[in-house]
């Protein structure tokens, strides 16, 4: 075999299906001198895609993973390896029917022509299944089988056609150098090879290769279980490899898929089964692969059952035999999205890794692109490395999170569902005082936030006439009418909020200016004791993110950004820092706790606590100040996201409680109320129309069709600049608008009321709604309006349909619900002149 | 007519075996664990002999509480019953293994009556005694063959084949007897989905056994030397026919 080249552009580490996707999708795009290191023989180098069941359903609740399998499967038929057989979800229980009718929802939503179908369809699509153990099936007639093995070949032949790409087998990686913080080179059992670029493909074995680089990518290798039966008599006569559709017995956590004349069996539903990345046995020390393990046979006991349940008819009978069984092993992640870009701790360093086959060509080409342009087409927020704060980097961290993954892996996932293992690793200094006030805790980045408190139980007496409650328990299922009275409250006097889960970064430096203003779309360059609400763009002028940043002094801004966005946008604003060191970020989140203190009443609390002039003239809206409260000097910020008047309070950490405690106190006998996050995120956002990043603010959508472009655009370069004046010239082609509910009632007479993810489509026929670049329109937020009675939807529409001549309506569990356009681009449906946030 | 078979829980290694710190064991921390191939043969000899003459099969091991998954395996290819002859853990030399099985198969026949046959495995895929089969034979005063690859039943008698250089010795014996048999005997079925489900409401006995002195003492495992291997790839696809075509041609065999 060949030597080691002494130097390489990039070195990909794994040449399972991900690793030869990356090495394609890099030399289509110009890149040479690549270098594949793999450790096992090829094409079955022992890793995972070597005995993945290799099935694609395309349809998925998450836009992007759609997106990004649909890319996949375009990929996949390019290269010839995709057999399309179609797909069936199965359900055995009324509340998996429910869920399917979601799963209808998104896949219209996404745009994939599936089918609810009938026990009697199924069996006519699959003869052996008993109608009688099943109530439905989703249908999704595109769904298909691939050759993984084959597909990974013809990528990596592909690089190495274009003169790009040198492969190295049974060649094992021993350590990645790294200089200065960025990678300089890699070891291996056959030599060295510099190069400044690694991307690790090496699925379950990930963070072991991660770590030689002092890095770290969250994933755990856990069991999944398969087994091979056969001969299936039934199949005698196919001559492919499948020839009937898969079927997912989902209220079983179970597949079973045809291979030939022998029928697969795989199962999600036994303990999780938690395998270190360092006790994977070696190939040598392998009965058959590394990554298939000796199969634990009880934990499939109950599966024969099921499985002998489903097809008794193929089955049960002595014929046929467990021919092969295994623990086969696979990534899950803490929050079940894959690792991808480079890492936050070395520069050059990038992981592609905990990706299924439906998806492996379509994050090859996603971090290619990233790797090439800083950009992919896709949206990469969700599956972004840099989402990863350090607590969730670490291996008992990752480990919990994977284990309770496991079994959502075919559960019914309710889109507001909590985590329930290591929970209470960040809290606020309020935090005793929340639970004193039985406050109800979700997680956002570690932090524990009261979503609303238990304690104000007491207002929904006073406020239960102004909305419908929830009836439908999917609908109530992580929300409480609680929320709809702490808004009231709220709107009629006051209410302060922990907003302790804000990341916080202070940049300094005598070249502080400058670089905020190439960061941010608009002006940074206010006087001091002003903030700025921006969003931030990328190179295409699509929103990367959008924060606030004040101005604390000449030379000193502080940027607050959202707890779910502060370690990616951290990498961002990291990633461009002036090379000259002429401006520097601290990262404040541990040091700053923050209250939101809204309401009519809110001034007169304040002022009672504080010597400086907090009227509207002596503290205007967007101003921010230094002001003693009693004897605590804090940052008092007048901004709002909720729609009334008041301040953020931002706290050195150690006196939050104190100050949590004054106010409390000087609130009281103005009837100020704690209040959760349920109504500074969901109900007082959207009767104001504010965005949310990762909803409403996403990579597919830029600031004009978000409704944030300002009338002039500032002089000064920024990012995305000449993309975003592009694109000013043109008229936008979708338009972000709230959109109202205008009729609840379902077909069985109960109220409905959706979550967010549905698809907004005709109401004469439920037609899907597309604009000209292929984007749908869904619900991107969802939630109550309590101030107007309404209930309050937010989408992109294409512009003819945002006059409302044409009606539309909003699907939901395979009804249509009627919606009205109530705003077309910025602007509030509560207040729309801000009236109560500006006096 | 009715057989036991005896079998050991051995564990199922790649082609590297992994040896614990003191070196007195294989490391089974990542292993699998399977019985020997000369026993699956036995296993599945006795299920055929049962389901040609009728009887009942009894599957019998010591070993760990655990050793019970391999005689469901067993259970679940067709035999009805399951003794396991509980140990600690600590080494079980092939005089005392057989002491311990013999005592137990006297004690299960004074209430479920005499087998006809008992089956071994010639030698256990781990130690590799060659020793227990006769020990028992011994014990309960028994005619026994060994090595034996091929069986069937004629006249009431066991009529046995074992290979000798090119040929076989023929050995015809009245039952009961003992024989230890050889892999490539028959070839052994997978258990089916039905026969899994069964086997887990067939009846497992345990039993505590009196362990006696030992004799042998293992010391320590060794890894034989090396022999170097070494691996040329020729290439990969249709490139690497020229280069294949040259050796077959350097082999002779075209």
């Amino acid at each position: 075999m060949s030597e080691l080249p002494k130097h390489a552009h990039a070195v990909i580490i794994g040449a399972g299906i991900v690793g030869n996707s990356v090495a394609c999708h890099l030399a289509k795009l110009g890149w040479k001198d690549l270098v594949l290191i793999e450790k096992g023989p090829l094409p079955n180098t022992g890793g995972s895609t070597g005995h993945a069941s290799n099935f694609i359903f395309p349809v998925d609740h998450s836009k992007e993973m759609t997106q990004v399998t649909l890319d996949s499967l375009k990929q996949f038929k390019d290269l010839g390896v995709f057999r399309e057989s179609g797909g069936i979800e199965l359900a055995r229980s009324e509340e998996r029917m429910q869920e399917l009718r979601r799963r209808m929802a998104s896949s219209k939503a996404w745009g994939i022509d599936s089918s609810l179908i009938s026990p009697n369809e199924v069996k006519k699509l699959f003869p052996w299944v008993d109608p009688d153990v099943i109530l439905g099936g989703f249908y999704t007639p595109s769904a298909g089988v691939v050759d993984s093995l084959r597909a990974g070949t013809l990528m990596r032949e592909k690089a190495i056609e274009l003169d790009a790409l040198k492969v190295f087998t049974n060649t094992e990686i021993t350590d990645i150098a790294v200089k200065q913080g960025r990678v300089s080179g890699i070891s291996t059992t056959r030599g060295e090879i510099s190069t400044e670029i690694v991307v690790i493909c090496c699925g379950v074995w990930s963070p072991r290769i991660a770590r030689m680089a002092g890095a770290s990518i969250s994933l755990s290798p856990v069991v999944h279980q398969m087994i091979d039966v056969g001969p299936i008599a039934e199949f005698e006569d196919c001559t492919e490899e499948i020839e009937y559709p898969v079927l997912r017995d989902m209220d079983k956590f179970m597949y079973e898929r045809q291979v030939g004349r022998n029928l697969e069996i795989g199962s999600y539903a036994h303990r999780p089964i938690i395998v270190r990345p360092d006790d994977i046995p070696s190939i040598e020390a392998s009965k058959l692969s590394p990554t298939e393990m000796p199969f634990t046979k009880d934990d499939f006991d109950p599966q024969l059952e099921d499985a002998m349940e489903l097809l008794p008819e193929m089955l049960d009978k002595d014929e046929v035999e467990i021919q092969y069984s295994i623990n086969g092993l696979l990534s899950l992640t803490p929050d079940g999205e894959p690792i991808i870009g480079e890492t936050a701790e070395v520069k050059g360093l990038w992981s592609c890794a905990a990706i299924w086959i439906k998806e492996a060509p379509g994050f090859g080409r996603m971090i290619a692109e990233w790797m090439t342009d800083g950009i992919s087409e896709i949206d990469n927020h969700g599956v972004d490395i840099s989402r990863l704060y350090e607590y969730a980097r670490t291996e008992n961290f990752v480990e919990s999170r994977a284990e309770e993954a496991f079994n959502k892996t075919y559960g019914i996932v309710h889109p507001n569902e909590q985590w329930g293992m290591s929970r209470g690793l960040r809290v606020s200094p309020f935090y005793a005082r929340e639970k004193d006030l039985n406050a109800e805790f979700y997680e956002t980045a570690g932090w524990e936030r009261p979503y609303w408190y238990n304690s104000n139980q007491k207002l929904l007496e006073e406020f239960s006439d102004r909305m419908p409650d929830r009836t439908q328990e999917w609908d109530a299922r992580w929300w409480s009418p609680i929320i709809k009275a702490e808004h009231l409250a709220m709107r009629e006097r006051a209410a302060m909020f922990d907003l302790t889960a804000f990341a916080v970064f202070d940049i300094k430096g005598p070249g502080a200016l400058d670089y905020v203003q190439k960061m941010a779309v608009n002006q940074m360059d206010v006087r001091v004791g002003r903030s700025v609400y921006t969003p931030l763009l990328n190179d295409r002028a699509n929103i990367k993110t959008d924060l606030t940043i004040m101005r604390l002094g000449d030379d000193f801004f502080r940027v607050v950004t959202g707890g779910s966005d502060g370690s990616r946008d951290k990498k961002w604003f990291s990633d461009h820092l002036p090379d000259d060191h002429s401006a520097s970020l601290a990262d404040m989140t541990s040091a700053v706790c923050t209250i939101g203190l809204w309401g009519p009443r809110s001034r007169e609390i304040i002022q009672s606590l504080t010597k400086t002039d907090m009227s509207h003239e002596g503290f205007p809206f967007g101003s921010v100040q230094e002001i003693v409260l009693d004897r605590i000097r804090v940052h008092a910020l007048r901004i709002s996201y909720v729609g009334d008047l008041g301040w953020e309070i931002h706290i050195p950490m150690e006196y939050g409680q104190f100050v949590w405690d004054l106010l409390w106190e000087a609130g009281q006998p103005l009837g100020l109320i704690p209040s959760g996050i349920g109504v500074y995120g969901t109900t007082g956002r959207l009767e104001k129309g504010y965005r949310l990043y990762g909803a409403e603010l996403d990579a597919d959508h830029n600031p004009l069709e978000a409704g944030l472009a300002r009338p002039k655009v500032k002089s000064q370069n920024f990012i995305g600049k000449e993309a975003y004046l592009e694109a000013r010239e043109k008229e936008p082609d979708a338009i972000m608008c709230t959109l109202t509910v205008e009729d609840h009632k379902s077909a069985s007479g109960e109220l409905r009321f959706m979550l967010g993810g549905e698809p907004i489509v005709t109401l004469s026929d439920g037609k899907r709604i597309v604009d000209r670049h292929g984007r749908s329109s869904y619900v991107t937020s969802a939630g109550e309006g309590p101030s107007l009675g309404k209930y309050i939807l937010m989408a992109y529409l294409p512009p003819e349909y945002v006059n409302n001549d044409n009606a539309l309506a909003v699907e939901y569990f395979s009804e249509l619900f009627p919606v009205r356009v109530a705003v077309a681009g910025g602007g509030s449906l509560f207040d729309p002149d801000n009236e109560r946030m500006l006096k | 007519m009715n057989i036991l078979v005896c079998v050991k829980r051995v564990p199922d290694p790649g082609t590297k075996i992994e040896l614990t710190a003191d070196s007195r064991a294989v490391d089974t921390s990542k292993l699998g664990f399977t019985i020997s191939p000369h026993e699956e043969c036995a296993v599945e000899e006795a299920v055929q002999m049962i389901e040609e003459h009728g009887g009942e099969g009894t599957v019998l091991t010591l070993g760990l509480p655990e050793s019970d998954a391999q005689l469901r395996d067993a259970l679940a290819v067709g035999m009805e019953r399951g003794i396991l002859i509980e140990t600690d853990g600590s080494d079980w030399d092939p005089g005392q293994t057989a002491k311990a099985i013999a005592a137990a198969i006297e004690e299960d026949q004074t209430r479920h009556g005499p087998f006809d046959l008992l089956m071994f495995g010639n030698e256990s895929a781990d130690s590799g005694g060659f020793q227990v089969g006769i020990r028992v034979a011994n014990a309960l005063d028994l005619p026994c063959i060994t090595g034996v690859k091929s069986m069937e039943m004629e006249d009431g008698q066991l009529v046995c084949k074992r290979e000798y250089g090119d040929g076989w010795e023929v050995y015809k014996i009245p039952l009961p007897a003992v024989v230890t048999v050889k892999e490539g005997l028959n070839l052994p079925r997978h258990p089916s989905l039905r026969g899994t489900m069964k086997a887990k409401k067939k009846k497992i006995e345990f039993v505590q056994p009196e362990k006696v002195s030992a004799q042998l003492v293992m010391n320590r495992l060794r890894h034989p030397a090396e022999t170097s291997k070494e691996v040329e790839i020729l290439g990969e696809g249709a490139a690497a026919a020229p280069k294949v075509i040259e050796l077959l041609r350097k082999l002779e065999v075209l």
